[in-house]
């Protein structure tokens, strides 16, 4: 653990202004961030713990620098998460590691200074220079709430300005005000007042609301959160968002698929024959090429989870769905980590983390790996492509769209299997709270959009840098090495360690129909599932005795592979535990060896049982 | 049974009804949360997000499995509730 670095000395004398965002969830803390700092962004966890941290930074026009720390949303300073713990702690500088800030600018939404305002009137108590920021002023405005705010800011002690997270320009206020000298500690409130009270005052004074609730909102939630409706369109939501990973990549993957080939070939035709050679093309530009290809995708999935974050859709489908979870041993809670899941599990399982109970919280952290993440996808859009025909069915249902949902399906009834499972075989049974907020239905931004995109995007892409390529490359050297002997007959790689290494595994997997390439390319997969695809390009590759090291994977698993092989290894990728980043989180975020045994060892078990099944009923049936 | 705060209120105020009950779209204020048992976090988050005495609250729907959780308006806030959330919850049902 970290040294305070907090001192008795604010940093603002050294030219540099430490500023936090505090502020309700659903305040729009965030993209005021994103409006203040731009891509000056550097996300990171809080030491310690698994809280995501971002900080970022601007140019005032005085000159000087300030530094914004975005916390967590918090409803109290009494903590029911590790979320909110982090904000209180750093609050009160109480955090190991962090210091405390100069000055705290309190975000509120306009449209719910009901609720945001107590939570101003608790961090008065604190002893820290405060200004608020009224947000979404815009909207307010169009609903006719008028807010007095020289007589708000005369009441409350404290600077107060408009904002407009989501317009240009719409941050001018506050940058002003934070550029100005600090304003004076606001008096702290007496300790046995009623803060309910207080704020029932101050709206009184300073606030004129026509009406409590966004007439659209009403509008919306009575068609959303129907009791069948909701349901149906949800269903449809989610449906059509699966098929539009699928067909609206389908374009850009071609692209950059050339792209790939292009260079490949313009590689090879420079260099001369060798291990150099072989390296670039067989290894590394064919191994990250087959994996870069899935990153629209990728995006394309997590444009789709960002707008339903955005629009305030997400905590609808989370009450939708409760219930059903709740049966399951999970809470709609659960819905937004599993929902992330589906892009990565490790998001996913740090997503938990607003899971207050932590029973339901170790609950929907097991069954997150099994959300079909988008670094199956490349294994499933390979096979799929290889083996299930390109047909329309029923007019617009596209086959290989409706097997992609299938194996959805399979991976989110296994998770409520698992869920139930773990419900039944636990002896505690007390209660645990939802109490979640649905705010007002908003329009997303694309800039905050673009923002969190480019999060993603890089996010992927350094691992593609980094672990993926490193991983390419070690097992091009266990291919390639040790060389055939002269008078070999065989392809190259059945002499390298690697083919030694598959072949010895093929006893293992010979009753669930995998070949000796797929078991070395699952050696590999073990690090990153999307590993095994640029694995199983270079095994092939490197075995094929033409020289043509471009030749499409594609064409040859599906002459060379049985159609039950093809579906053993779906069976297998819905299941198996192949991610080493996951476990490392499921590690971190449970703080014990013992749940990341327990859930390697459960998802191993259900690989190979589900990848026998269906290996040998379809062996029978084809 | 324990009563944070609101142990003053007579007690023919305290079992009116409770916001589990409350038919939908039916006008009405809190009376008070009762605590289940003696510390009792979510009685306590609840009074924090806003359900304390006077308090104008309404149900305005329920989710499609088995009636649960219901959606509450309190304030300018909604939040869902699990019904053995909204049984803490006393209120007055507005006269007619």
């Amino acid at each position: 653990m970290n040294a305070p670095v907090s001192d008795s000395m604010p940093s603002a004398l050294h030219g540099v202004l430490h500023v936090a965002l505090v502020g309700n969830p659903n305040s729009g803390k965030t993209a005021l961030f994103n409006r203040l700092t731009g891509s000056r962004q550097k996300v990171a966890n809080y030491a310690g713990v698994t809280v995501e941290r971002k900080e970022g930074r601007f140019a005032a026009p005085s000159g000087r620098t300030i530094r914004v720390l975005d916390l967590p949303g918090t409803y109290s300073l009494n903590a029911t998460s590790p979320d909110e713990a982090v904000t209180r702690d750093v609050c009160m500088g109480r955090f190991d590691g962090e210091a405390r800030p100069d000055l705290l600018v309190c975000v509120v939404d306009a449209t719910n200074l009901r609720l945001h305002l107590r939570f101003v009137l608790e961090l008065k108590q604190i002893g820290l220079p405060m200004v608020l920021a009224l947000n979404m002023c815009d909207v307010a405005a169009r609903r006719g709430i008028l807010i007095d705010t020289d007589k708000l800011s005369q009441r409350l002690g404290m600077p107060v300005v408009e904002t407009i997270a989501v317009k240009h320009r719409g941050t001018e206020a506050l940058v002003r005000q934070l550029d100005a000298a600090l304003p004076d500690l606001p008096l702290a409130p007496d300790a046995n007042a009623d803060l309910h009270v207080q704020v029932g005052r101050l709206l009184s004074d300073c606030v004129s609301i026509p009406r409590r609730t966004a007439q659209i909102d009403d509008a919306l939630d009575r068609v959303l959160l129907h009791p069948s409706w909701g349901l149906a369109i949800l269903t449809v939501l989610m449906f059509f968002m699966f098929q539009a990973v699928f067909s609206w990549a389908a374009p850009l993957m071609d692209g950059i698929d050339a792209g790939v080939g292009w260079i490949g070939t313009a590689v090879s035709t420079l260099l001369p024959d060798g291990p150099l050679k072989s390296l670039l093309v067989d290894g590394i530009i064919a191994g990250a090429g087959s994996v870069i290809i899935f990153l629209p995708q990728i995006l394309i999935l997590f444009l789709f989870i960002l707008m339903l974050e955005e629009s305030g859709y997400l905590p609808r489908a989370a009450f939708l769905l409760d219930r059903l979870m709740v049966g399951a041993g999970l809470t709609g809670r659960s819905f937004i980590p599993l929902l992330s899941s589906f892009a990565c599990a490790v998001p996913g399982i740090m997503a938990a983390r607003t899971i207050q109970d932590p029973r339901d919280r170790l609950a929907t952290i097991l069954v997150a790996p099994l959300m079909t993440c988008s670094a199956r996808l490349p294994v499933y859009a390979l096979l799929i492509g290889a083996f299930i025909p390109q047909r329309t069915i029923g007019g617009w249902f596209n086959l290989q769209g409706l097997v992609l949902f299938a194996l959805y399906i399979a991976g989110i009834v296994a998770a409520l299997g698992v869920a139930w499972l773990m419900k039944a075989l636990r002896k505690d049974d007390t209660e645990h709270a939802l109490l979640l907020e649905l705010p007002s239905y908003r329009i997303p931004h694309p800039f905050d959009i673009s923002i969190g995109l480019w999060e993603r995007a890089t996010i992927f892409l350094k691992r593609v840098g980094t672990i993926i390529l490193s991983l390419t490359v070690l097992l091009w050297v266990l291919s390639s090495f040790p060389a055939p002997p002269a008078d070999a007959t065989g392809a190259a790689i059945e002499y390298s360690l690697a083919g030694r290494i598959g072949h010895a595994l093929e006893w293992v997997f010979a009753p669930v129909g995998f070949n000796w390439q797929i078991c070395i390319a699952l050696v590999p997969g073990l690090a990153a599932r999307e590993v095994a695809v640029s694995a199983l390009a270079t095994v092939y590759a490197l075995a094929s005795t033409s020289d043509d090291a471009s030749a499409q994977l594609l064409p040859i698993i599906s002459s060379q592979w049985s159609l039950a092989t093809a579906l053993s290894l779906l069976a297998w990728y819905v299941f198996a535990p192949q991610c080493i980043s996951t476990l490392a989180v499921i590690r971190r975020e449970t703080q014990s060896w013992k749940m990341v045994g327990i859930t390697a060892g459960y998802l191993f078990g259900l690989a190979y049982l589900a990848s026998l099944l269906t290996y040998q009923i379809a062996r029978l049936l084809t | 049974m324990y009563y944070e705060n609101d142990s003053y209120l007579p007690f023919e105020l305290r079992s009116l009804m409770r916001l589990s009950e409350l038919p939908h779209h039916a006008a009405a204020t809190v009376l008070h949360v009762e605590s289940a048992g003696e510390i009792d976090s979510i009685a306590h988050r609840l009074r924090d997000l806003g359900f304390v005495q006077g308090e104008p609250v309404r149900v305005l729907a329920h989710g499609p499995f088995r009636r649960d959780p219901l959606l509450v308006q309190i304030g300018f806030t909604r939040f869902a509730l699990r019904r053995a959330e909204a049984q803490r919850v006393h209120v007055e049902p507005a006269q007619a």
